[in-house]
């Protein structure tokens, strides 16, 4: 726990000691850690599997810039609003889609995410199939100076990550969370001990929503452009979120940490090959998800016993003796 | 252009539809795969196509008598190599084992031939229309493809219910160790099951290239009509799947009369209808 | 003396850390019926997966018509010579009772069992042979699963538990067609809980006890007590 706390503040001083390369990739790294967490809360824990949440994301994105440009709230702001506002929209879109199983599930969500992307080109005040800019004056609001505005975008970013985490593990501890890891067991099980195993989901589902839409928001407040294909990118969105979570280790928290560790190493040491690199990231995730089922944190995690932050329950035997 | 008309080229592109259906609800049945990289697998056979077509100096749909056994290997090959290791009770490995293989292919895809758009050339066939009725008019292109799609999906139920390899794939499907003691290896079960997907993957993928223009990553949209197609017609029935396919067309068809900005919108506003007010499909045989 | 058709030597199996057998040794020569006795969860059904390939061996070696078939996965054991009536019957809900017979018969092995000679022995399936299995009774639904496995033109016959579920009437009507099928010169090993049934049809028993053998002998020879004592673990 030390350790962590340490690791936080030193993080929360960079911009003190990183020059401006390093704050955007560190905030790159951050909503990326965010992103494949809140995935993996989803596919690993829940047992949901979307290759659709750059709906949310891309929900965000579109919320974000709506709430600031139509109806003049201020950019930092509208990065909260944009959380129960996504929530609220994947309500029907959970009742819509929870009746495909599985597979199908999956691509549900896919599609899901395609009307987002054909709805968001068919509003032209957002700038329609091209997109558009945040105006300059909306910009200025967030802070005078461009590097102020990088200063909090940081923190922005690194806040929201602490707080996604905190609130994955505060899940996690909570009697839901027991209900989802006997889920991640055996479903049938659980169902038999009594747990609303659809209840569960569907709260699982709305409260990623929630957590995707704002890291959305977050994502192009930084970018400052939007357009569908960019904000419902499957490439940036879901496959580089799914092969971090793979290779850290899915159904495991510690997991899309390293994860995304791994994976900007990757992107850094290999700098611009283009398809090829996604190619190679393809492969290294069926390579792991057939021998390597519990990813690099797994392989580790077993090995040494380790465990970043505390959530196992460990059965504690009972001294029969009075004390 | 008349209503009539309209609804005619629906139906008409529904049966390409149901062929993009077909290779994916075949090996769902018989192993309960979802096979993510389908749509990219239609994409890499209509390359393959070009290839042949330009190697050779043959006609596109000529070509078939190449790609298609060439696509039941590879079918073949990446069950036995791959696809068979993911199988089992969890559903994790498949999806994105066959999630990296999509993106693994577009972007081979990519590297190979550029994100340029082709197009194949079938010939005169492909501006031949004649007319049906008053103010009907057909394609003869069209045409060929709706019937190739109807005799696909006649043939894969002759298969299924009337030879001793289908009933391979249906005891297969019910319950794997019994079958295993009916002398079934089921390694060789499930990838001829992949090989005959991927077969009909092959001549939607021809036909796809001499319909329109395609390029690397045109593969999920046609996983996505072919899952829409699924589920509209309802699992577990070919006919149905075929039935899916001319509603998924249709819709697109009216959708784009509208707004041609609406053509794919039209559709998936159908099938998330369909799947709020009918969720099992309009021709079951089995549930989800 | 001539090798046994089938010989078990010091198997031991398991279910992941689990073991359910321990050492069991055991033999059928051709021609006879052997009955494999015991309680639920004594592992009598594990045997039968164990010979049939559809369960790995840990340890210990099982040889069939003088090969070393330990290894072998189900499959290549039908093509050998053994089939199994599986516990609970488990025929193919989306094939119809013929399919059901035909597929059983799809590995090609030649011999005197054909669907003819299978509708000879069953005349109820015959009347029902295109009907979907699901619409069978139980005791129809054993018939044809026996029938499914005789297509296969076995050497060795493993029948697991085929009394389950059904009336003891149904269950004599079915034991009454065995001494056909030795006389076709199959062997047989007859896995059963009904133990007056399992004796009166058996040359041979074995009586298993929570993953070993605690009895063997001639059906004729044991008596009531001694099977109750090791059926029970007394």
């Amino acid at each position: 726990m030390a350790l962590i706390a340490l690791a936080l503040i030193v993080l929360a001083a960079a911009p003190y000691w990183g020059d401006r390369q390093t704050l955007r990739l560190l905030a790159e790294v951050f909503t990326f850690v965010a992103l494949a967490s809140l995935w993996n809360l989803l596919a690993g824990y829940a047992g949901l599997v979307s290759v659709g949440q750059q709906a949310f994301v891309g929900l965000g994105g579109y919320l974000l810039f709506a709430l600031a440009m139509l109806a003049d709230v201020h950019p930092i702001a509208a990065i909260f609003i944009a959380g129960p506002l996504g929530a609220l929209v994947a309500i029907p879109v959970a009742a819509l889609i929870f009746r495909l199983r599985g597979a199908y599930f999956a691509i549900g969500t896919w599609v899901v995410a395609e009307v987002f992307r054909l709805l968001a080109s068919q509003v032209s005040v957002l700038g329609g199939g091209s997109g558009i800019s945040l105006p300059a004056a909306v910009v200025i609001a967030m802070a005078p100076s461009r590097q102020m505005r990088e200063f909090e975008i940081y923190w922005l970013a690194l806040g929201l990550t602490v707080l996604v985490l905190a609130a994955i593990v505060v899940l996690l501890r909570s009697r839901h969370g027991l209900a989802l890891t006997a889920l991640r067991d055996n479903e049938t099980a659980a169902q038999s001990c009594g747990i609303d195993v659809t209840r569960i989901k569907f709260l699982v589902y709305v409260l990623t929503a929630f957590g995707t839409s704002m890291v959305g928001a977050l994502i192009f407040l930084q970018k400052l452009r939007i357009s569908p294909d960019t904000a419902f990118s499957v490439n940036d969105w879901t496959a580089f979120v799914i092969f971090i979570t793979v290779i850290g280790g899915i159904g495991r928290i510690e997991g899309p940490i390293i994860g995304t560790i791994v994976f900007f190493i990757m992107r850094q040491s290999l700098a611009d090959l283009g398809s090829l690199y996604l190619l190679m990231m393809g492969a290294v995730a069926i390579v792991v998800m057939l021998w390597a089922p519990k990813g690099l944190w797994g392989l580790i995690a077993e090995r040494y016993g380790w465990q970043a932050l505390p959530l196992q329950r460990r059965l504690i035997q009972n001294d029969t003796r009075t004390s | 252009m008349t209503w009539l008309n309209i609804i005619l080229q629906g139906v008409l592109i529904g049966g390409l539809y149901a062929m993009f259906a077909a290779g994916l609800s075949l090996i769902f049945g018989v192993m309960r795969l979802v096979n993510i990289a389908h749509g990219d697998l239609i994409v890499l056979a209509a390359y393959a196509a070009l290839m042949v077509t330009q190697a050779v100096g043959i006609d596109p749909l000529t070509s078939l008598i190449l790609v298609v056994p060439v696509m039941a290997l590879i079918g073949y090959a990446l069950q036995r190599g791959l696809l068979n290791r993911t199988l089992g009770d969890d559903l994790l490995p498949p999806l994105l084992v066959t999630f990296g293989l999509s993106i693994i292919i577009q972007n081979g895809l990519l590297e190979l031939f550029t994100a340029d758009s082709r197009k194949l050339q079938a010939g005169v066939i492909e501006v031949q229309t004649f007319q049906v009725a008053e103010g009907l008019w057909v394609g003869l292109l069209p045409l060929i493809q709706f019937i190739v799609a109807v005799a696909v999906i006649a043939g894969l139920q002759v298969l299924f219910y009337r030879t001793a390899l289908g009933r391979a794939f249906r005891a297969t499907s019910d319950d794997q160790s019994v079958a295993q003691l009916m002398g079934l290896d089921t390694r060789h079960v499930f990838a001829m099951a992949m090989a005959l997907s991927l077969a009909i993957v092959a001549i939607a993928g021809v036909f796809l290239a001499v319909r329109a223009n395609f390029d690397p990553a045109i593969g999920p949209a046609r996983l996505i009509f072919g899952f829409e197609a699924v589920i509209i017609g309802g699992l577990g029935s070919m006919w149905g799947t075929l039935a899916g396919g001319v509603i998924l067309g249709v819709s697109q068809a009216v959708g784009a009369q509208i707004d041609p900005g609406w053509q794919l919108l039209a559709g998936h506003i159908a099938f998330l209808v369909i799947l709020a007010v009918r969720p099992q499909g309009f021709f079951p045989k089995v549930s989800h | 003396m001539p090798e046994p058709l089938l010989s078990l030597r010091d198997i031991d199996a398991f279910y992941g850390d689990f073991q359910a057998l321990f050492g069991v040794s055991l033999s059928v020569s051709t021609g006879e019926v052997v009955a494999v006795i015991g309680a639920n969860g004594a592992g009598k059904s594990t045997l039968l997966k164990c010979i049939a390939g559809l369960m790995p061996v840990k340890r210990g070696d099982i040889r069939f018509a003088g090969m070393a078939v330990a290894s072998a996965p189900a499959f290549e054991m039908v093509t050998r010579g053994v089939a199994l009536v599986p516990e609970g019957r488990r025929l193919f809900p989306s094939l119809t009772v013929e399919e059901n017979l035909k597929i059983g018969g799809q590995c090609g092995r030649p011999g005197p069992w054909t669907l003819a000679r299978v509708y000879e022995l069953f005349p109820v399936l015959a009347e029902r042979r295109h009907l979907p299995s699901t619409s069978l009774s139980g005791g129809q639904q054993q018939m044809a699963a026996i029938g499914r496995a005789l297509m296969s033109n076995p050497h060795l016959l493993l029948c697991d538990e085929i009394s389950l579920g059904l009336a003891p009437i149904i269950v004599r009507d079915i034991y009454t067609r065995l001494p056909t099928l030795v006389a076709e010169g199959l062997s047989l090993v007859i896995v059963e809980q009904d133990i007056a049934q399992a004796l009166k049809a058996a040359t041979r028993v074995y009586c298993l006890q929570e993953g070993r053998i605690a009895l063997q002998g001639a059906a004729g020879e044991l008596t009531r007590e001694r099977i109750s004592a090791a059926y029970f673990g007394v």
